[in-house]
């Protein structure tokens, strides 16, 4: 096994302060909130079903979030109302999670909790809607139709400041699929600066007809459902999440059998715009740089919770740069085929499964996959496995040769 | 919390400004201001295959992008980089929905990949070699200030010099009466842990709730209202003049950054 250490990228990266993530949630098409989800990581159910998705007319599979719109928001925040608001609403709901932004407040003030929130729709769709109600004569968008608080990248994470009453600094971050798991390393950074003590993190991303004809016009999503690392992948299936996390300094606020960010690493592939370094440099990088400033070993990592689209150029490069760094035999597997690549929320969503999976023992099996492709070397399971595993990492990568990834576990 | 560090080269354009020199002379005084449409350079720094492709927002930022980074001195492909931008393509956004709305729902591969807020700093990458992170940030009206913030904290926290891109462009009818931008405008700025050799001046960010600072030419405060890399303008003002001062940046509802400038001559 080759040492992560002696590969450390030449950029300088200071060890980070561990960071407690106090609260999480994720809804899925796997479930609505931590205790759904888990249930279908153990009982290893996909989501993913043929497309049926309002008037698109593709032959692919989607993974839906149920009951995304029958929701209601607040009245005095009815101006925000679109699909992706609605959904980040549905998440916000669950685990308690509303109840303990609120404490958080209130232990640390509103202005010391910040809001950073990855997307790539955000809600975009509004606009598509928009565009088959113009005026036939003047070409306008109907009056009805506002920008700002639904198309726009911000939007769900004013909405999400708003909802919580936070009055710290807000941000969205949208680098395609990566964001969500970027906007960890923009909250570490300023809460390690002291601009604040707490951070609502996570993503939100819906389906809309932008992605789902845009990746089919790339030739980049499956007719079936998405088969990660397996020899047969043809693409990926597009799914929605809404996934947040409370971070926080270490305080006497945090519970001892709390798990923790230990590190961030970023890069960029400088390659292509929609194709991966087919080495996996830019990965690689990424990986050694969240070991880096975690102060790990690769062998420090029980289990890899892959980016693993389904793509073959994807899992390809992702397989050469993990073997690269891990060898071949630390446990790794893609939870698309159970979620679907929830494009800008998959970042958040697969940060919550790898808490998941550190709380409960779970390496969870890729389901979908058949028969492991042979030239792929990185040491994919198919099977739920049992083991206590104490760091997990998580990589996501994204569109502009973007990577992200993250390394959690148990305090101490 | 005050967020300190120095900024050691600054790119802008804009409509009726053309540089950061051009600006110095606009900003103090010395040449009229002159609103013109904003001139795009192509972007010879990418493969001509890749150039083709781009389009005004990717033009935009790599242009002041490299105007910063070549006036600091610092080598683009060893920087970290903070993209700030109220929106990405909007000409591209318009040509995806309108294809949408049509029967055949015909999307462009290239567009599509093209369309996400990150295309300006994934160009800027491939062109420059830059392996380095890059943080790509939306904030709406307040994306400068976002932008900035997200800077400082990285050279304060990383060490070591950032690079901050701050760019709007235009929609084009019928987006465009929805969101109302005229022009497209960037400002970028290296910005560094130490004073160097090339540092222009020494600053100073803090929230506050003081209001922000408006421009007193009647057009420049237009700009600074109309397109939300504008926001920077009574910072951009005191760095040209090199006067010691602080200018109130709009950000949020709830808070604006107070930004205290000591020049470095």
């Amino acid at each position: 096994m080759t040492s992560g250490v002696a590969m450390t990228p030449s950029v300088a990266m200071t060890p980070m302060k561990p960071l407690v993530l106090s609260q999480f949630t994720a809804t899925s098409c796997i479930g609505s909130g931590v205790a759904a989800t888990l249930a279908s990581l153990v009982g290893q159910r996909s989501g993913l079903k043929p497309c049926d998705f309002e008037t698109v007319k593709i032959d692919t599979h989607i993974g839906e979030v149920a009951g995304v719109d029958a929701q209601r928001l607040p009245e005095n925040l009815k101006i925000f109302d679109c699909r992706n608001n609605r959904l980040a609403e549905l998440a916000l709901r669950q685990d308690g999670f509303l109840d303990a932004i609120e404490a958080a407040a209130a232990f640390w003030g509103r202005r010391r909790v910040g809001v950073f929130i990855g997307t790539s729709t955000a809600g975009i769709m509004q606009t598509e809607l928009a565009y088959r109600a113009r005026d036939p004569k003047s070409g306008a968008l109907p009056s009805s139709f506002e920008y700002g608080t639904t198309h726009n990248s911000f939007s769900v994470a004013d909405y999400l400041r708003r909802r919580c009453r936070l009055e710290g600094p807000a941000v969205a971050v949208s680098s395609a699929c990566a964001s969500s798991a970027k906007v960890f390393g923009a909250a570490r950074r300023m809460i390690e600066a002291g601009m604040i003590d707490a951070a609502l993190v996570g993503g939100t991303d819906s389906l809309c007809l932008t992605t789902l004809y845009g990746f089919h016009s790339l030739q980049l999503s499956s007719p079936a459902p998405c088969r990660p690392f397996d020899v047969a992948r043809d693409g990926i299936s597009i799914g929605e999440a809404g996934a947040f996390a409370l971070l926080e300094g270490v305080s006497e606020r945090a519970a001892s059998d709390s798990v923790l960010l230990y590190g961030v690493g970023e890069s960029s592939d400088a390659y292509h715009m929609s194709a991966p370094h087919p080495e996996g440099l830019g990965a690689k990088r990424a990986m050694l740089a969240a070991l880096a400033s975690a102060s790990l070993d690769a062998g420090d990592i029980d289990y890899i919770n892959l980016h693993g689209t389904g793509t073959p150029s994807n899992d390809r490069s992702e397989s050469q740069a993990v073997t690269s760094i891990f060898g071949p035999t630390t446990p790794c597997s893609s939870t698309k085929g159970a979620t679907g690549h929830t494009l800008g929320a998959a970042g958040a969503l697969e940060a919550v499964i790898s808490v998941l999976a550190i709380q409960n023992g779970l390496m969870p099996g890729g389901v979908q996959t058949n028969r492991i492709d042979p030239n792929l070397t990185a040491h994919y399971i198919k099977e739920n496995r049992r083991a206590p595993l104490r760091r997990v990492l998580s990589n996501s990568f994204g569109f502009g040769g973007t990577n992200c990834s993250l390394i959690f576990g148990r305090a101490g | 919390m005050k967020l300190s560090g120095y900024i050691d080269g600054i790119g802008v354009l804009g409509p009726g400004l053309n540089s950061w020199a051009h600006t110095v002379e606009v900003l103090c005084g010395k040449q009229p201001y002159h609103s013109v449409p904003t001139v795009l350079p192509v972007p010879a720094m990418l493969p001509p295959a890749e150039r083709r492709r781009t389009g005004r927002v990717v033009k935009l930022a790599l242009g002041v992008a490299l105007e910063a980074t070549g006036s600091a001195g610092a080598d683009p492909a060893q920087l970290p980089s903070v993209f700030s931008s109220s929106g990405s393509d909007g000409h591209i956004c318009h040509e995806i929905c309108q294809a949408l709305a049509l029967p055949a729902r015909e999307v462009s591969p290239t567009r599509f990949s093209n369309s996400v807020h990150n295309v300006a700093a994934g160009y800027w990458s491939i062109a420059t070699g830059s392996m380095t992170e890059s943080n790509v940030l939306c904030a709406f009206d307040a994306s400068f200030v976002a932008g900035l913030l997200d800077a400082m904290t990285q050279i304060i926290v990383d060490r070591r010099a950032v690079l901050l891109v701050a760019y709007d462009t235009e929609y084009p009818p019928p987006l465009h009466a929805k969101r109302p931008i005229p022009d497209g405008l960037g400002v970028a700025m290296v910005l560094t842990p130490e004073r160097t050799p090339r540092s222009i001046a020494r600053i100073e960010v803090e929230l506050t709730s003081d209001v922000a600072d408006k421009m007193p030419e009647p057009e420049l405060e237009a700009m600074r209202i109309a397109i939300p890399a504008g926001r920077s303008l009574p910072l951009l003002r005191l760095l040209a003049s090199r006067i010691q001062g602080c200018a109130i940046l709009d950000y949020l509802d709830v808070s604006r950054a107070a930004v205290r400038v000591e020049p470095c001559t």
